[in-house]
């Protein structure tokens, strides 16, 4: 079964001044299926942690796995989606879709056919051919969702998705999202800095805390799936909210006092 | 890569166009409206294009009065429009003109192809390994800060006074341009490009392949650019030093003869030699990079 473990992760930066600790003993399970959701203030180590589950990024100490493997390097059965989306500004959005099929050596009519039908649930069947410069910013974030798609990783890793999206897109962006995700229950680890956006989304939100990057607190979000519109508005969502914005503003002021 | 870049290009224009289907899903009465926006840019456009055009032929018509104007202040013995015109004419009749370009025409093709299909995979090895650009780029600096005429003398002693040395300075200096370059593009790759396609399961080969050289093709192109007009100025600048054939050769003779209205037809062949190919590379680069964002 799919769940992601870190094991105590330690991750230093070294440099000249000394060095940089990003990650001191993260651990944290994230069972198969959930849908766990990551905020912190800006610099706490919420890349790295993902980047590390990612294997884009080796840790220090400690160790992450994936359905009971130890990460060793990128894989495609850990979908990543990026901030900047990161889509190949060369080939059309079909092209972007197929890449990780055609790496993967599947025949091309195979290619075609998953591709058509990851680009038909984004919403983008209009946009198959179009290059992503002439993509809105929603439109782009949706291709590298169904890029990742694809190729059917067993789970994903979100690294603030939406950031750069307007807060109208935004919403429609997490209503899709969850959607999907209650279709197939796929694992998912999703980065945010918007508080909201980690309760709506997650059955629990995890909050870290800066220098050294670490797990700070655990809000379980008891709301049941679907979220809809009116649990935005709801008064548990209102706690749940205050709980979360407390443990990112108001963290403990020692620490407080060493980050800025 | 290039068969993508081609094939993509006509996605280019209708793409601006269809770029928001909310909405024109939203009003279907907007068709009509649409199309009467569509047409008034076009209008819009060319009118733009008119006016352009007619600034163009401004400019040359002001540079022929600028040009009529100084033959006619007395300086000694310099031509007019007409007298090269008759003279340029005369030179293509007798194939001079001709066979001069094409003598130049050749020593820089040669040199730049072969300058150039060595400058880009050394540009990438010098990319992708550190150890190669450091072995590599303290010459690179070196040549690069010794004019290619300068090594003309040095090479005429050493390859003697044929079509060699005329040759190996026009690879040096389009070699030159285009490695820099080529090295300049691979290294800014965008970094969540290759992360994007290792997530994706690629390999070493395959983002090299298939993200870091289509990422560094418009750099590329730049230095392939920058490259042929090096080259155009030094074969032009080699023959004035030595050689037997060839627009600067030609322009060099007709010095001795103070034959000032060969050396127009010469100068101004030079630079429509190389202002045309210059053209012909910009339009590749458009077709092959269309799909590059321009802010
Ligand atoms: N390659 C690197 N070299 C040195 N330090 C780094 C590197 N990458 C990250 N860091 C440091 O590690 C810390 C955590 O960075 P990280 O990108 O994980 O933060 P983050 O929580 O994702 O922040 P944000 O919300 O701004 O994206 C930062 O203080 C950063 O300076
Ligand atoms: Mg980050």
């Amino acid at each position: 079964m799919p769940s992601i473990e870190f094991n105590e992760v330690r991750r230093d930066f070294g440099s000249r001044a000394g060095g940089f600790l990003a990650l001191d003993g993260v651990s944290l399970t994230i069972e198969d299926g959930e849908f766990v959701t990551v905020v912190g203030p800006s610099g706490c180590g919420k890349s790295t942690l993902l980047n590390v589950a990612a294997g884009l990024l080796d840790a220090t100490a400690g160790s992450v796995t994936v359905d009971g493997e130890e990460v060793r390097g990128p894989s495609p059965e850990r979908g990543v989606i990026f901030q900047q989306y990161a889509l190949f500004p060369w080939m059309t959005v079909s092209q972007n879709v197929e890449f990780g099929l055609k790496v993967a050596g599947v025949g091309r009519a195979e290619r075609r056919a998953a591709a058509r039908r990851v680009i038909d649930m984004v919403g983008l069947a209009d946009f198959a051919d179009a290059l992503p410069k002439t993509l809105s910013g929603g439109m782009k974030q949706r291709c590298a969702i169904a890029r990742a798609y694809a190729v059917d990783p067993k789970v994903l890793l979100m690294d603030e998705p939406f950031g750069a999206l307007d807060a109208l897109t935004r919403v429609r962006m997490q209503d899709a999202l969850l959607e999907t995700w209650s279709r197939d229950r796929r694992t998912v680890m999703f980065i945010t800095h918007d508080v909201d956006e980690a309760v709506y989304l997650a059955s629990r939100v995890v909050v870290m805390a800066a220098r050294p990057g670490r797990i700070h607190r655990i809000v379980p979000v008891d709301l049941p799936y679907p979220r809809t519109e009116e649990m935005r508005l709801s008064a548990e969502f209102a706690d749940l909210r205050r709980q979360v914005w407390n443990a990112v503003y108001h963290q403990p002021s020692t620490l407080e006092g060493n980050s800025s | 890569m290039r068969r993508q870049a081609v094939s993509a290009a006509p996605a280019r224009g209708p793409g601006q166009v269809k770029e928001d289907p909310e909405r024109a899903r939203k009003a279907p009465g907007s068709a009509s409206r649409e199309d009467a926006e569509g047409s008034a840019a076009r209008r819009a456009a060319r009118t733009q294009r008119l006016r352009n055009a007619l600034l163009s032929l401004c400019s040359a018509a002001l540079g022929l009065v600028v040009w009529i104007v100084l033959a006619h202040s007395g300086i000694q013995g310099f031509p007019g429009p007409a007298s090269v015109l008759s003279r340029g004419w005369q030179l293509l009749r007798d194939g001079v003109l001709l066979d001069d370009l094409g003598a130049s025409l050749r020593r820089v093709l040669t040199g730049y192809v072969i300058g150039t299909a060595l400058a880009v995979p050394v540009g990438f090895a010098m990319g992708w390994y550190p150890v190669v650009r450091r072995l590599i780029e303290p010459w690179l600096q070196f040549f690069r800060m010794v004019p290619p005429l300068a090594v003309i003398p040095l090479a005429i002693v050493l390859m003697g006074i044929g079509e060699t040395p005329k040759i190996f300075v026009i690879f040096l200096a389009a070699f030159l341009s285009c490695v820099v370059s080529t090295f300049q593009g691979v290294v800014s790759v965008d970094p969540t490009l290759v992360s994007a396609a290792r997530v994706l399961g690629a390999g070493d080969a395959r983002v090299f392949l298939g993200v870091v050289v289509p990422a560094s093709s418009p750099f590329i192109l730049v230095g392939m650019r920058i490259g042929l007009g090096a080259a155009w100025a030094t074969v032009v600048a080699a023959e004035l030093i030595a050689a037997q054939s060839g627009l600067g050769f030609r322009m060099q003779q007709a010095q001795l003869y103070y034959d000032l209205p060969t050396m127009f037809v010469q100068l101004i062949a030079i630079g429509t030699v190389g202002l045309a190919m210059d053209r012909l590379l910009l339009l590749a680069e458009h077709r092959l990079t269309g799909w590059q964002e321009r802010r």
